[in-house]
């Protein structure tokens, strides 16, 4: 089966989470004996597209033409591109452009859609994919009915795996039609840019570290780890750490390679968002905390002694592995 | 300014989720279910802060079965003017965005608000399904919503930031945390929604494009590893030998 993978654009540069799409594209096209393309958008230097063209695809379509995110043009330039590459199976990956788009896609083709694939799909006989379901406390294997077909996949979900070869990039310009809505503003939300769905270390901290004026360990533990800061919901309600860091079953939804919950008590809520995490780290003052129960590593402690160590051992380890 | 806002039923936030009939349904018993929470927090809400605005009138919309009326009542309580329950199992995406789409082409809006997803099947999908369908503008995630004549204004959360956006109505738009704050319902609202009409529309729509074969648990976690709060240099030792996390 062919397949169509679609390319998210981030200030120029391929976002990661792409890559992983471009990934599962190509093993699902081997597998099943077809060829994978990808759509690209918006104003990519070369060495993105070089860099995304080796991930065994065959052909990139590139459209410069677009560069905001807006809906009806997007999902015009997937249906094109899908036709073109007379691709059965469109990939995106489950970010908000993502999330944005697909489902545009697969009601104007009647494409039935898994959101949030957390695996390949099986493909000998019906066509089912894995997905996670109640924010992420359950999976469902879904059956995808019609011949098009879409799947979202979930960043950290797998890992990118580049091949050999280099793909053709195709100056790509379809008809997109008027664009729907006027981007007026792109706010950007500073920091230093680790985003938090594809993270692969996340460093949270909760209601435990009693104040604002307290992160500053949690950003240096970040920083000194190449991770991303998160937080449980009470703290990005009384403002102490902005919205885009609350994680858990009505924040974002995160499945880094290492999370470290610091003052955090674990509610059902909380772990919702967060037990697609392949290692799991707590530290917490009350060893009866309920997150130890999903943790594979924990330490009963004070974070305001054992945070400054940790910072401390992980220096050292960098010292002596540099 | 008329209103139309999706309205679904999902399983408390602190259920425990188990499954029967061989992993293939969800197990309702001693199941509470509460309106999906973005649909009531930031969408119902933000929707009658626009009609106190502007005037006008808030529709609630649900596809699902008599049991979603609980769900719809309270969504009257918090003050919505009138609801349509289609009769029909909720089964999949497209076959939900399709039912309302359809009430939408012989009814007519101004805005179309749905919740950015919904805690139990996390799809993201019926909103833009529904915009793909009736051709409206569509803009997901939004964290602010402002109506000004004909114009919506948006900000909506995008990798990396925020966006700001401008539609012009009707438009079928998302919504996510910050859009308004959660209300109670008063016991003038709960008495109220009682007499306020709720409507039952047979179902149109029988296509749907997915179907659900079974469910699964993730596999239990086994015994932390407690490590000596004095010793973080064996915790980093762990997470890079035996964990490999770093
Ligand atoms: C509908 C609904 C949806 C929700 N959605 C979410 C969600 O998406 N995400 C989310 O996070 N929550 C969510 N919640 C809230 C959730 O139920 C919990 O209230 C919340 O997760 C608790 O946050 P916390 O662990 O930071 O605070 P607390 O529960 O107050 O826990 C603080 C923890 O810090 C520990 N501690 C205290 N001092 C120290 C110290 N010096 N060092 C180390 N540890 C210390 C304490 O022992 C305690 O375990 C939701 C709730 C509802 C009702
Ligand atoms: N059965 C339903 N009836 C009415 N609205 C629904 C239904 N299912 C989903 N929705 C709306 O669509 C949004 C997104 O749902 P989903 O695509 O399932 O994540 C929800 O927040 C609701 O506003």
């Amino acid at each position: 089966m062919n397949v169509l993978v679609f390319a998210e654009s981030d200030n120029g540069k391929v976002a990661k989470a792409s890559f992983e799409a471009a990934t599962y594209g190509t093993k699902v096209a081997s597998k099943t004996g077809g060829s994978a393309t990808i759509v690209a958008y918006g104003k990519l230097d070369d060495a993105s597209l070089k860099e995304l063209a080796s991930y065994g695809i065959t052909k990139i379509l590139h459209c410069s033409a677009v560069s905001d995110l807006d809906p009806s043009q997007l999902t015009r330039l997937t249906i094109a591109a899908a036709a073109e590459s007379q691709a059965e199976l469109i990939i995106f990956s489950h970010d908000y452009t993502g999330k944005s788009i697909a489902p545009l896609v697969s009601a104007k083709m009647k494409a039935g859609m898994v959101a949030g694939a957390i695996d390949y799909p099986e493909t000998n006989g019906d066509f089912t994919v894995k997905t996670n379901v109640f924010s992420g406390k359950a999976f469902a294997q879904v059956k995808i009915k019609t011949d098009k077909k879409i799947i979202t996949l979930i960043p950290n979900a797998i890992s990118k795996e580049k091949q050999e070869g280099q793909a053709e990039v195709i100056a790509y310009s379809p008809d997109l039609g008027a664009a729907s809505v006027s981007v007026k503003e792109f706010k950007a939300e500073g920091g230093d840019g680790i985003n938090l769905t594809e993270a692969e270390l996340v460093v949270s901290a909760g209601r435990g570290l009693k104040g604002p004026e307290n992160w500053g360990m949690i950003e240096e533990l970040a920083k000194e780890l190449g991770a991303a800061t998160a937080c449980s919901r009470p703290v990005s309600d009384i403002g102490w750490r902005p919205h885009h860091e609350h994680v858990g079953q009505t924040g974002i939804a995160i499945r880094p390679n290492l999370y470290i919950a610091i003052g955090i008590s674990g509610a059902i809520q909380h772990l919702a968002g967060v037990n697609g995490s392949k290692v799991i780290v707590v530290i917490n003052t009350d060893k009866e905390a309920p997150f130890f129960k999903a943790a594979d590593y924990g330490v009963v402690g004070d974070a305001f002694e054992v945070v400054p160590k940790m910072i401390e051992a992980i220096k050292a380890f960098k010292a002596g592995q540099a | 300014m008329n209103i139309l806002v999706c309205i679904s039923k999902a399983p408390d936030t602190t259920s425990k989720i188990t499954f029967k009939d061989g992993d293939t349904k969800f197990n309702e018993d001693g199941v509470q279910f509460i309106v999906n929470p973005y649909d009531e927090w930031y969408a119902l809400v933000r929707a009658l802060e626009l009609k106190e605005a502007n005037g006008g009138k808030v529709t609630i919309i649900s596809v699902g079965t008599a049991d979603y009326e609980p769900i719809m009542r309270k969504a009257l309580a918090i003050g919505a003017d009138e609801a349509f329950r289609v009769d029909s199992e909720a089964s999949d995406a497209y076959q939900v965005a399709a039912e309302i789409a359809n009430y939408i082409s012989s009814n007519s809006f101004d805005l179309v608000l749905t919740g950015k997803e919904t805690i139990n099947y996390n799809g993201s999908q019926v909103g833009g399904m529904i915009a793909a369908i009736i051709d409206s503008p569509y803009a997901s995630h939004a964290t602010k919503l402002e109506v000004n004549g004909s114009t919506a204004m948006v900000e909506r959360d995008k990798q990396g930031g925020v966006e700001v956006l401008e539609l012009t109505l009707p438009a079928v738009i998302s919504a996510a945390k910050g859009m308004a704050e959660q209300r109670i319902p008063n016991m003038r609202g709960i008495m109220a929604a009682r007499s306020k009409p709720l409507t039952v529309v047979p179902a149109s729509v029988t296509e749907t494009l997915t179907e659900t074969i079974k469910f699964s648990l993730p596999p239990a976690k086994g015994d932390v590893k407690l490590v000596d709060p004095e010793n973080m240099t064996e915790l980093i030792n762990l997470l890079h030998n035996e964990a490999k996390a770093i």
